[in-house]
């Protein structure tokens, strides 16, 4: 208690760097070289510039949404509507545009849609305290029902040539704007989980809520802001969708809220939330993009590949976990 | 040696041969060395007190018997036969049982389910048969002269009568050895002495028990044997006979502990906390108290009068229906937690695993969690800022870490109370409120919290200390409130501060109504 006892603590038992040897990030990153080695010997047509560069477009869509997605799951929450969000968003769009609305504006339609869904998320999860689980299962149905009502078999396609180029433009040589984008989201997120004082609340509650609203943490406020902000990214990544189509139906991203989070969860983020990081999500996209895209080359169905994905995201759950029963 | 003998009564064994013995046990945990080869041994109709600081191991050794932790080296024999126990199943199919001191059973499930749990009567087609296990379990609440009604939902139930589902629980494999850990911490008096009645019927059936407590005169009374650890090392074990209480200590510590009190001067400063009409439509009513500088304020009462809701609404875990909190003299509302840090008002809970210590994040980042704004810089970690604030108040608590970046969770009770004191200092605070802040504590830790209470008060820091031991409230307050019922019974100073009046208003006996 005296100054006499007191003993000199290190701040690190490992540097990071002897953590970073051993992290998930490195096993994951190990994991999408040889999947994209292996995609180089089996298809001549895989290591082409423009190939490559198409294929970034099976992933940057969902891993902008993954990347919000991967803070709620650490917070212990999770958004199961955001496919549903950006069929909302899409339509909102569509009719806005249908409606003579140009491109400045449609943007600001879709953001303010996607906040919108995520505030009604957020206020049902954090004021009404109803798990997030269901809250999502009830608004997925709910806002891709809405998109439903107004567009029937119909479909939106009378969007303004300018729109065009969140989708399909290119920055410089094979370098799309969603590229782009999506390096800068992924720096947004990183620095904003990992560098932040409210990232490490996100870290802080996702561990034990309860110690953290008892450590002066205003739990609800943080989650409510996790859901605008999968509001707002769904909203991102329903622009970026409409624009590449260009067209909507509702039918428009239907099935991505699993593919998200299976990109989360194989990114190393903890689905009982407490751990995970950025760079995990990063590599888990490239992984998901390079396997679906090698599998195209290779002409193989659709439900093949979402076999494969399965499978791999049980087997990257349940190798360490056998790793560690046949260790101790 | 006897051949062990595959029989219900374990009696006739020869009771210097060890039903259980553990030698050897060695265990680590990453940057911990939680066991250094310690050996431990359970006689059958004996009372084994263990004995030792927190982070001594005593929880460790309980898990590693019970089957919850695999020792990296060492050897477990039962009656003489070595065994391995892969699984808490393994040892309680050797008849080893636990009752934890936060008793592990079900509230949803009855009484019968929580004593059968796992080891259910079955009948035809492996169906549960309800009709005997309410039988059954009626026989061993008999036996243990619990009037409970084997169909009684759990969360019915106060924390006595669990603890007595968690006996007749461990009846019901016909455990030969009982591991207690600290039973009698939430009990009252009297159910105390049932408890030890208990004991000693176990203790006649011949069935060996490890008895875990902080509590010396309870082992003096129940104890045969002693074995006492160290920092994960075994000191001496032998017969209760033998030893008296400053042996234990010298034991439990390496060193004679003064067990009196620390002396302070007690010069209050300006009044820093009023409370006015504080009230709650169920918990309390009409709560009015003060509270200086350098001052600290005992809150006596019996377990349920209120107290703990009282803080938790100075704190913003729950909202008062009336009265007002003044903060130097400024009226202030708090309506959250985060209110009250800004407000200078921070709260050590008595529960520390679920309400204190953020289990799975490092010790730094406990501690600096509420201190972030005077670490970062717009928003921005500085980790080197963090990890000089932890390292500043963490050294100064002297807590036991490997370090800083380790996770709270490896660490023992004590020095999880530890980081969560260190967080609230490093906020600078003007009012701490401890609730409970030696409980399940051991001697060393003890005093090393009340000579902390102390320095911090002659700091100018106001203290709240909710306390549940006489001892304690009356060692350390210069004031003490007494609650009873969610009403303040009683404020005593001075001479009015004695044990009597203290369990007096207390228990509202002999109360003169105005």
């Amino acid at each position: 208690m005296s100054d006499m006892t007191a003993r000199h603590l290190p701040d690190r038992l490992q540097s990071p760097a002897a953590r970073l040897l051993q992290s998930w990030e490195l096993l994951l990153l190990g994991l999408a070289i040889a999947i994209f080695i292996a995609n180089s010997l089996a298809s001549p047509y895989f290591l082409n510039a423009w190939n490559l560069s198409d294929a970034t477009f099976n992933f940057t869509e969902k891993a902008m949404i993954a990347f919000a997605m991967a803070l709620l799951i650490i917070a212990g929450e999770i958004d199961l509507s955001v496919a549903a969000i950006i069929a909302l968003v899409s339509t909102a769009m569509g009719a806005a545009a249908a409606a003579g609305a140009g491109t400045p504006l449609l943007v600001l339609i879709g953001l303010g849609t996607g906040l919108a869904c995520g505030a009604f998320n957020g206020l049902l999860v954090t004021r009404l305290g109803l798990p997030s689980i269901v809250v999502t299962i009830g608004t997925m149905s709910l806002f891709r029902g809405v998109s439903f009502i107004i567009l029937g078999d119909g479909a939106y396609r009378s969007y303004p040539p300018e729109f065009a180029y969140f989708g399909q433009g290119y920055v410089g040589w094979v370098i799309s704007f969603e590229f782009v984008l999506f390096g800068l989201c992924a720096l947004a997120y990183y620095v904003l989980l990992h560098r932040t004082n409210f990232g490490r609340s996100v870290f802080a509650i996702g561990n034990n809520a309860t110690a953290a609203q008892f450590s002066g943490i205003r739990v609800g406020r943080v989650k409510f802001m996790l859901f605008l902000l999968t509001g707002l990214m769904s909203g991102v990544a329903a622009i970026c969708l409409t624009s590449r189509l260009g067209s909507t139906r509702p039918s428009i991203a239907s099935g991505w809220e699993l593919e998200v989070v299976t990109m989360v969860v194989l990114g190393g983020v903890s689905i009982l939330g407490g751990s995970g990081s950025i760079p995990g999500v990063v590599i888990a996209a490239f992984v998901m993009g390079l396997v679906t895209f090698g599998l195209g080359l290779l002409n193989v169905p659709g439900i093949v590949m979402s076999i494969f994905i399965g499978l791999m995201l049980i087997s990257v759950i349940a190798v360490p976990r056998l790793w560690r029963m046949w260790r101790g | 040696m006897q051949p062990s003998i595959a029989s219900r009564d374990y009696a006739p064994q020869t009771a210097d041969v060890p039903v259980l013995a553990l030698s050897g046990i060695t265990k680590s945990f990453p940057g911990v060395k939680a066991l250094d080869g310690v050996s431990l041994e359970l006689f059958p109709g004996q009372v084994t007190a263990l004995i030792g600081e927190n982070g001594a191991g005593k929880s460790t050794i309980v898990k590693t018997l019970t089957g919850i932790y695999q020792p990296d080296a060492g050897e477990i024999r039962v009656a003489g036969k070595p065994v391995r126990f892969a699984s808490a199943q393994d040892a309680a199919r050797a008849g080893i049982t636990a009752i934890h001191q936060e008793t592990v059973l079900f509230d949803e499930l009855t009484v019968a389910e929580n004593i059968f749990i796992g080891h259910a009567p079955r009948g035809r087609f492996g169906m549960i048969d309800w009709a005997e296990m309410r039988r059954r379990a009626r026989d061993i609440l008999a036996r243990i002269d619990a009037e409970l009604d084997p169909d009684t939902p759990l969360r019915d139930l106060g924390i006595a009568s669990k603890h007595l589902v968690a006996i007749a629980r461990a009846l019901s494999v016909d455990a030969r050895v009982v591991v207690m850990d600290e039973p009698t911490a939430a009990l009252s008096h009297k159910e105390i002495e049932e408890l030890y009645e208990l004991v000693d019927r176990l203790k006649s059936e011949g069935r060996a028990i490890l008895f875990i407590s902080h509590k010396f005169d309870e082992i003096f009374r129940i104890a045969d044997r002693y074995t006492v650890f160290r920092d994960g090392a075994h000191v001496g074990s032998g017969l209760m006979a033998d030893v008296d209480e400053a042996d234990l200590v010298r034991m439990m510590v390496g060193r004679d502990v003064d067990q009196i009190f620390p002396d302070r001067v007690k010069s209050p400063g300006e009044e820093v906390l009023k409370v006015v009409g504080y009230a709650h439509p169920t918990e309390f009513d009409d709560i009015g108290f003060s509270l200086r500088r350098g001052e600290i304020l005992g809150v006596y009462g019996l377990v349920g009068a209120g107290r703990s809701e009282v803080m938790q609404a100075l704190f913003g875990i729950t909202r008062p229906s009336k009265g007002a909190v003044k903060i130097d003299g400024a009226i202030k509302v708090i309506r959250s937690p985060a209110d009250a840090v800004a407000n200078g008002i921070v709260y050590v809970p008595e529960d520390r695993g679920k309400q204190g210590a953020v289990i799975g994040m490092p010790i730094f980042q406990n501690v600096t969690l509420p201190s972030l704004s005077q670490t970062s810089h717009r928003g921005f970690l500085r980790l080197a800022e963090e990890f000089a604030l932890a390292r500043r108040y963490t050294e100064r608590l002297d807590l036991r870490a490997a370090a800083l970046d380790q996770d709270v969770g490896n660490l023992s009770g004590g020095n999880q109370q530890k980081v969560v004191i260190a967080k609230w200092l490093a906020t600078q605070p003007k009012v701490i409120i401890l609730d409970e802040p030696t409980k399940g504590i051991d001697i060393g830790s003890k005093a090393a919290v009340h000579a902390f209470m102390a320095e911090l008060a002659a700091e100018g820091l106001a203290v709240i200390m909710v306390s549940s031991e006489i001892p304690e409230v009356l060692g350390m307050s210069d004031r003490v409130i007494v609650m009873r019922e969610g009403l303040i019974a009683a404020e005593l100073e001075g001479d009015a501060l004695t044990p009597e009046t203290l369990v007096r208003h207390a228990a509202g006996i002999g109360e003169d109504r105005p």
